[in-house]
């Protein structure tokens, strides 16, 4: 199982430099990042998914983390309930003669098509990463030529929030 | 109401603001309206012309060192800013807090390789605690004093403002230093530790049979002494230090085995791995302390005290982890703590320092002055009381070895990243701090002429201090490592160097040569006559070795010493 982790970050320029840099060299890799606004003006949040497994290391990285100045709290959700997903969009390569099977594919994954021309169409995904991994395989047979995913968003259920959750940055 | 000002004159402000009485640095392009602005506050800065940035941040890195303040240096941009990289990392591994002010470019031209524009906060992130750019006058006394601050604060570093030349040319109509409590959302000071973990942590302490405190750094930075001498009095535990924790506790102190680690004491090293509890004092058991990790001190307990959380676990696995400042910590066990009679215990460790004694080349008849018998000579020639400079190399181990200190803050050696340099800089640093100590630099022929342009620093400031080089004609650590494990294959190792004498000359101050052991505290009287700096060349045997020494990932108790009766049977 991945390492997830939620940061709140100050919004200036250079964090994400600052998150990615710690992460080269602390030589923790990244599985993948992603970074937006939160509900406070001011803070972002991360959800940084890592390759670590062991109690130990995930501590060191979660403190790591959290010691640089810009940011102001890090939860590992890795072991919490939580709802993880992410979203890709997955270009296939589909005439009018294979349109129909791309389209029954996108009903039965609950995938949406986003865009159709002559030669290809978009399918926009967004569930757990092993479902996306799902779709992409039942569609490769048919000709995928581009995929883009987020990478996870976390977020834990029920009525716990971040510290950073209505205050002021 | 406050005054009009220009963001030039905002950053000497904030300097004198934050109590900066001296900056080390050099002019440049980017940061001369600072400079020109520097003619407006020299009554209350001084300020240190270099001869290279690394050397101010040296300096500022000595001077923080020896005064427990911050340390402050300044350069311009590009070149200027990226010769300062090696001293911010010296200063980061180190725990050191200084503030580096380096000027940028206009904030218009930034990204476009502008002349002398480099990104100096994308190379100093993995060197600095924390660093900013400020493209805005209004946000230069804000951005310095939080510097400062987190600088100071928490385990100590390096940081650096990066002004652009347009924010340091505005001008504001209407400035005032701010005085709000600096709360930055994500740094946070450590709480203190719960009763269980003193709880915890005591019972460990109280029923260990072979226990051994590690002291390091942090016993200095947090001001612990007598916090840690408690502890080893009250408990009767013995102590040995790592070489930035050298003077947390006094070398005289009985329980005191000495330093640890590659070339530390034997004792120390074996009681290390023979003991049933190790208690860290603000140390990161690093590899130069810890040997091969799988089989560190394999029988023991581990309590770490540490103030920074991500350096729990980092390298050993501690059973109980006090996340906090040291002093506070210790304040909080040391009433539980109770005396163990431990005589089998010290025994143990008496047997071990014995059987080094017979070893101790000072207790051999050499055929030419050992390196090791010049740094004994100085510490007798300096009672002991001197504030002592080390470089990087065999000449600072066996500085380590036979120079007692007895205070805290008397040894400034670059140990993290082992900055080979960094010693006569940091002394001139450690100058400006007012003390009754005299400074003395001890320095191999290979690390003095890495910053030896920093000499006419020394003479133009009169830096009252004194420049002992341990001249061996090599590299000598390297070449040792070349002996020992690459069957002596010497490859570039053997360095030639100035005639020292006529160089301390042409710079415009004395120097001294010493070949003989006799001469050597009667040239250091003549040193001492001279308020100023002065160099002495001590010419020393070329292929002595550092001992003991554990090979680097080698088990911490296999040792390599030195042979019982190396030089009895040798032709003279
Ligand atoms: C900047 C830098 N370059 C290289 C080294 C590797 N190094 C460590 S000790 C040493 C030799 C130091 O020689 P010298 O100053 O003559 O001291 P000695 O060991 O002979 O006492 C070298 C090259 C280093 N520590 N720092």
């Amino acid at each position: 199982m991945k390492q997830i982790l939620i940061a709140s970050v100050e919004d200036k320029p250079g964090v994400l430099n600052r998150v990615s840099s710690l992460f080269r060299r602390r030589n923790f890799n990244i599985e993948s990042l992603a970074v937006g606004h939160s509900e406070v003006p001011g803070v972002s949040r991360m959800t940084i998914v890592t390759d670590e497994v062991e109690q130990l290391r995930r501590a060191i990285v979660r403190s790591n983390v959290e010691k640089l100045v810009n940011v102001i709290e890090v939860d590992d959700v890795t072991d919490l309930p939580c709802v993880v997903r992410e979203t890709a969009l997955i270009k296939v390569t589909a005439d009018t003669t294979k349109r129909r099977e791309v389209m029954d594919f996108a009903e039965m994954y609950r995938a949406r098509i986003v865009d159709v021309a002559n030669e290809t169409l978009i399918v926009e995904i967004t569930g757990e990463s092993s479902k996306i991994d799902a779709l992409i395989e039942v569609l490769t047979p048919i000709g995928i030529s581009e995929i883009m995913r987020t990478g996870k968003i976390a977020m834990r259920r029920g009525a716990v929030a971040p510290r950073t959750n209505g205050a002021t940055a | 109401m406050g005054k009009k000002l220009r963001g030039a004159d905002i950053v000497w402000e904030s300097l004198v603001e934050e109590g900066v009485e001296v900056v080390f640095g050099y002019p440049g392009g980017a940061i001369l309206p600072a400079y020109d602005a520097l003619n407006n506050y020299r009554e209350k800065i001084h300020h240190v012309l270099v001869r290279h940035e690394q050397g101010a941040t040296h300096m500022a890195d000595g001077y923080a060192r020896a005064s427990g303040k911050v340390g402050c240096a300044m350069a311009t941009s590009g070149p200027g800013a990226t010769n300062m990289v090696t001293g911010l990392a010296t200063a980061m591994l180190d725990s050191s807090p200084i503030v580096c002010i380096t000027g940028q470019v206009p904030s218009g031209a930034i990204g476009g390789d502008a002349f002398q524009e480099v990104d100096v906060t994308g190379v100093t992130i993995p060197v600095t605690k924390h660093n900013y750019l400020v493209t805005d006058v209004n946000e230069i006394a804000s951005t310095i004093r939080e510097a400062f601050y987190v600088a100071r604060t928490g385990r100590p570093g390096p940081v650096l403002v990066d002004i652009t030349k347009d924010a340091l040319n505005a001008v504001i109509e209407d400035f005032e230093y701010p005085t709000y409590t600096i709360s930055l959302p994500g740094y946070k000071p450590p709480a203190p530790v719960t009763n269980e973990q003193v709880v915890a942590a005591l019972e460990l302490i109280n029923k260990a049979k072979k226990p051994v405190i590690l002291a390091g750094h942090g016993v200095l930075i947090s001001g612990a002494m007598n916090e840690v001498l408690e502890l080893s009095r009250k408990g009767n535990i013995p102590v040995t230090t790592t070489l930035l924790g050298i003077g947390g506790v006094p070398a005289s102190h009985p329980l005191n085995m000495g330093m640890m680690g590659m070339h530390g004491e034997a004792c120390a090293n074996h009681a290390i791995q023979e003991a049933d509890l190790l208690i860290a004092c603000g140390m990161r058991f690093d590899d130069r302390v810890t040997g091969n990790v799988s089989t560190y001190s394999p029988n023991s307990k581990k309590i770490h005290i540490e103030i920074d959380p991500t350096e729990i676990n980092k390298n050993i696995k501690v059973d109980i982890a006090l996340n906090t400042d040291l002093m506070v910590a210790l304040r909080q066990i040391n009433p539980g703590v109770t005396f163990n009679d431990r005589s089998e215990w010290l025994h143990r460790i008496r047997d071990w320092q014995e059987d080094a004694n017979q070893r101790d080349i000072l207790q051999m008849k050499t055929p030419t002055l050992m390196a090791a018998q010049a740094i004994r000579a100085i510490w007798e020639g300096t009672a002991g009381n001197a504030l002592v400079v080390s470089d990087v190399g065999q000449h600072q181990m066996l500085e380590c070895q036979y120079y007692q200190h007895e205070s805290p803050y008397t040894l400034l050696t670059s140990g993290g990243l082992g900055t080979m340099g960094f010693s006569v800089p940091a002394a001139i640093g450690a100058s400006f701090h007012k003390q009754d100590r005299e400074i003395w630099v001890i320095v191999g022929d290979g690390c003095v002429q890495m910053t030896i342009m920093e000499f006419a620093t020394a003479v133009q400031e009169n830096a009252n201090i004194k420049i002992c080089i341990i001249n061996n004609g090599y590299l000598g650590m390297v070449r040792q490592w070349q002996q020992l494990f690459y069957d002596a294959r010497y490859a570039e190792t053997p360095i030639s160097s100035p005639d020292y004498v006529k160089l301390a000359d042409a710079y415009g101050m004395p120097g001294y040569r010493v070949s003989k052991l006799e001469d050597a505290i009667p040239t250091m009287r003549k040193a001492q006559e001279h308020k100023g700096p002065v160099v002495i060349e001590f010419v020393v045997e070329q292929h002595d070795m550092v001992y003991p020494m554990v090979p680097a990932g080698a088990d911490l108790h296999a040792m390599i010493r030195r042979p019982h009766r190396q030089f009895a049977e040798m032709e003279m």
